[in-house]
């Protein structure tokens, strides 16, 4: 640590070979009308040929801006103040935009993050393939459709001569994504850059995906730079490992040992706050094993939760507080013409939860999980089937009884930026359940405002502000404190941590878990990240097509899952069997 | 600067005072409050061009309510023939029409009736569409349907055509004669924008998350989803109001729009037009204010519309 900057010092095996890519000292800043705001503040990072490196960090970190700076993409106002870029030898930051044009495709490959919308959707697919052939001048006329035809292949999509003529609309999140990666290496770049290439997708699509993405590359020799942050994800794929924390890299090395031995209290803090498959839980002391309560005893989230918890779990009489009972969702979705298909979005589904815990349902996109959340929370009609709450029919509810349900089950939404009124301060916000049942003077209400702001942790003069002023798990809680203003019962958390960054989110989950054992709340927690359910769920139902596949206590699907659909699942959490270090 | 401890591809610990840890997600309280509208307040004060164009709105609406403040020559009686198409006069500084009427008081006195018909016709158009297209827009169904069909019937007949028929049969025309037909064959373009804005406010998250709260729809649509639509609305008024204004002035020199006993922009344009090649100037002058006010609605709307729109807003 204490060495001074030598060029030889290195944990390769040959010391003189050079880096392919090396990054010294660089400073990246946006205009902004009150000057220039620095968002990479002095990164150091080297990679050698045929190593895979990973940048993970939260969001704001600087990490994506690095990476766009690499190949001269920075949005806008952004613009390289310091530092160079080595690529080979040669800095990058000094290149004309014709030059860097020349590397950018042909030598740096970049793979963007949200498959969904770096697709043109008005040309084929074919098409769009060929144009970055074309483009990078790997192939012209009759040749550049084979080479269009062999990317695809190799990228994947077997079938590949059939689908050229096929639009991006035609294709899952998965097949877009294998495109892109195609394209990324259509070149045999030597260096491809992947932006968080498949955050946006399900664990069990991106297994997939990255384990292709390491075959191609390990095959052509393609250096690696990963943008992530997810820590197992970078644990699981690149041996080296760069985190950034506010423009800075704050550790740097081998990941293994990074994430084994964490030095930097920022890097300890990322570790314990990733939820994984070795992540010890708290709902395990819920338990009636005073033994097994010892041993998760030390878990990463508060010891005196876990005793609230067990006390809490002495009390709780087992009656089943929400019931759901064979029920079906068909949707009918308009085609052409008068024709029309069904969906059967949610399938003879039955479970129940008991008052004062956690279940979790937990399925991939299209699952029809938020759909069952959807017809708890009486958003949707039901087409067959059941749903009691309280003993009482839901479906049955009417007028100033279906007022009286709403406000004992409430909802907390995935997207903390689009749940929120951009034009309600935060008072009113919290306010508005309170107004809508009539509840107090406008007196008594601020009062209640300032002490749900208050249990969820934050200032009472968060009241004036708006949500544009306020962070994604900021406005999580304004949501959670909105919810919990009529005192419900039950909370609808449908994927209310996924957009969170992982210390954030482990906060919130804190927070939950305090706000359950504190006021007795029942939570239905909608999500696809089986690595959270751990950490909160006492039951889990996993949703696959409409169907419940699997049902039963966290421990005994984690432990023994009997499906094999629940067993993909649990593989496919990248770093899910990594031991990570405290 | 100190040197830096960093080797290539080794265990790098960053010392911590470099980078020292903050608190997870504290909110920073040393910024003041702000909602979108006091953001967008913010973001106009900034452009001279809201300064300007406000500037002259604001004389151009004293000038409307308060002719006497700015003349004192009476605008129709003591109009002496001798002085048709005569030059500057002291006291008289644009000299006069064919009539041989002030033409600097003529123009003061007939900013009335312009800014009257601009100012009607915008107003009824806005409240209009903003109501029908909200309603159409947020309940959907047949009342979505058959409003957008009514309306698209109103689309397809040109705004001027169609107030140049139901003119030329009205009994009486006055400026609020003038100002409810236009504002029948324009309110169309209100209301589809508004049903556009409402229908994404409609399905956005806080909407869902108030109807399961248990707010009633009327309620919602008040308090959630009119106030996160009307920002296109209110740019398109601010523009539309300069062109109510041309169309107003288009009526009456087409002699169908006010009668010549009252006093308007248009109306001294059509007069003029006779004598275009003489005494340009009698033209010249209701054309220029006419054009100043127009141009100073046109640069208001800009200006609103950079501040509202968000997208301009995070480029900032």
């Amino acid at each position: 640590m204490s060495q001074p900057i030598t060029e030889t010092v290195s944990s390769r095996e040959d010391p003189s070979e050079e880096p392919l890519l090396q990054i010294r000292d660089l400073q990246v800043g946006f205009e902004t009308q009150r000057g220039m705001v620095p968002a990479v503040r002095g990164v150091d990072l080297t990679l050698y040929v045929g190593q895979t490196l990973a940048i993970v960090g939260e969001s704001g970190s600087g990490k994506t801006t690095t990476a766009q700076s690499i190949i001269d993409l920075l949005p806008g106002t952004g613009k390289v103040t310091g530092g160079q870029i080595l690529f080979e030898g040669r800095d990058l930051t000094t290149l004309s935009a014709r030059e860097i044009q020349a590397v950018r495709g042909n030598e740096i490959g970049y793979v963007p993050q949200d498959p969904m919308s770096n697709l043109n959707p008005v040309w084929n697919i074919g098409f769009q393939v060929e144009e970055a052939i074309k483009a990078n001048n790997i192939a012209q006329g009759k040749d550049a459709r084979l080479r269009t035809i062999q990317v695809l292949q190799e990228a994947g999509l077997s079938d590949a001569a059939d689908r050229l003529k096929q639009y991006p609309h035609q294709f899952s999140g998965g097949m877009r994504q294998r495109v892109l990666i195609g394209i990324g290496l259509s070149s045999r770049p030597k260096l491809l850059i992947a932006d968080e290439p498949t955050s946006a997708l399900d664990v069990t699509v991106q297994r997939q995906i990255l384990d292709h993405l390491a075959t191609l590359t390990r095959d052509y020799g393609t250096s690696v730079l990963f943008i992530t942050h997810d820590l197992g994800l970078a644990a699981e794929r690149a041996e080296q490992l760069v985190v950034m924390y506010q423009g800075k890299v704050v550790e740097s090395g081998p990941s293994q040992e990074i994430l084994a031995n964490p030095m930097h209290p920022y890097t300890q803090r990322l570790v314990a706050a990733a939820p994984s498959l070795a992540s010890r839980r708290i709902q395990s002391v819920r338990h009636r094993d005073p033994e097994k309560a010892q041993i998760f005893s030390e878990g990463s989230l508060d010891d005196a939760l876990i005793a609230r918890a067990a006390e809490r779990e002495s009390a709780a009489p087992a009656t089943d507080l929400i019931s759901v009972q064979n029920v079906s969702k068909l949707y009918r979705i308009r085609k052409q013409g008068f024709k029309h298909d069904d969906l059967l979005a949610v399938n003879d589904v039955s479970f129940g939860v008991q008052r004062g815990t956690t279940t979790a349902i937990v399925g991939e996109s299209g699952s029809g999980k938020s759909t069952v959340a959807k017809l708890i929370l009486q958003l949707e009609g039901i087409t067959s089937g059941k749903i009691e709450f309280d003993g009482q029919d839901v479906a049955a509810l009417k007028g100033p009884e279906l007022l009286k349900f709403r406000r004992r089950v409430q909802p907390v939404f995935q997207d903390p930026y689009g749940s929120l009124d951009p034009q309600y301060s935060v008072g009113n916000t919290i306010a508005e359940p309170l107004l809508a049942h009539k509840v107090g003077t406008a007196k008594e209400r601020q009062a209640r405002v300032r002490e749900l702001l208050d249990q969820v942790s934050l200032p009472s003069a968060t009241r004036y502000r708006y949500p544009s002023e306020l962070s994604g798990g900021q406005r999580q809680r304004i949501a959670i404190a909105r919810a919990l203003a009529l005192k419900p019962d039950v909370l609808v958390l449908d994927e209310a941590v996924s957009a969170l960054d992982v210390l954030v989110q482990g906060q919130i989950l804190n927070l939950l878990t305090e706000l359950q054992t504190e006021l007795g709340l029942t939570y239905l927690f909608i999500t696809h990240d089986l690595a959270v359910v751990r950490l909160v769920a006492d039951n889990v139902c996993v949703m696959q097509k409409g169907k419940i596949v699997e049902a039963a206590t966290t421990d005994e699907v984690f432990d023994n899952p009997r499906e094999l659909y629940t067993q993909e699942l649990l593989a496919a959490i990248p770093g899910g069997d990594f031991e990570f270090g405290r | 600067m100190p040197s830096k401890k960093y080797t290539p591809q080794g265990h790098y610990v960053a010392p911590l005072e470099d980078t020292p840890i903050a608190p997870i997600d504290k909110l920073d309280e040393s910024q003041k409050a702000r909602s979108t509208w006091a953001d967008a307040w913010d973001a106009m004060r900034r452009r001279p061009a809201f300064w300007i164009s406000s500037v002259l709105i604001v004389l151009i609406v004293i000038i409307a309510l308060f002719p006497g403040l700015f003349t004192q020559v009476p605008p129709n009686s003591n109009c002496l023939l001798a002085n048709s198409n005569g030059g500057p006069q002291p006291g008289h500084p644009f000299g006069f029409t064919r009539q041989g009427c002030d033409v600097y008081s003529r123009l003061i006195h007939g900013t009335q009736a312009s800014v009257t018909v601009g100012l009607m016709a915008t107003i009824m158009v806005t409240v209009i569409g903003v109501v029908i297209g909200a309603l159409a827009g947020f309940y959907g169904g047949i009342l979505d349907s058959a409003v957008s069909r009514v309306g698209d019937i109103f689309f397809a007949i040109p705004t001027v055509l169609g107030a140049i028929v139901l003119m030329s049969v009205l009994p009486e025309r006055t400026p609020v004669t003038v100002a409810v037909v236009l504002g029948i064959f324009a309110w169309p373009q209100i209301a589809r924008i508004m049903r556009g804005a409402v229908l994404s406010a409609r399905n956005s998250d806080y909407v869902t998350a108030s109807v399961a709260l248990g707010v009633e729809r009327s309620k919602i649509l008040l308090r959630h989803v009119v106030p996160n639509s009307i920002a296109p609305v209110i740019v398109i008024a601010t523009v539309s109001l300069g062109t109510f204004i041309v169309a107003e002035a288009t009526l009456s020199f087409l002699g169908i729009g006010l009668p010549p006993s009252v006093m308007s922009w248009g109306n001294d344009i059509g007069q003029a037009r006779t004598s275009i090649r003489t005494s340009p100037q009698v033209l010249l002058y209701p054309a220029a204010a006419l054009s100043i006010t127009v141009l100073s609605f046109l640069m208001l709307g800009d200006v609103v519309r950079d501040a509202l729109d968000p997208k301009a807003r995070a480029r900032r």
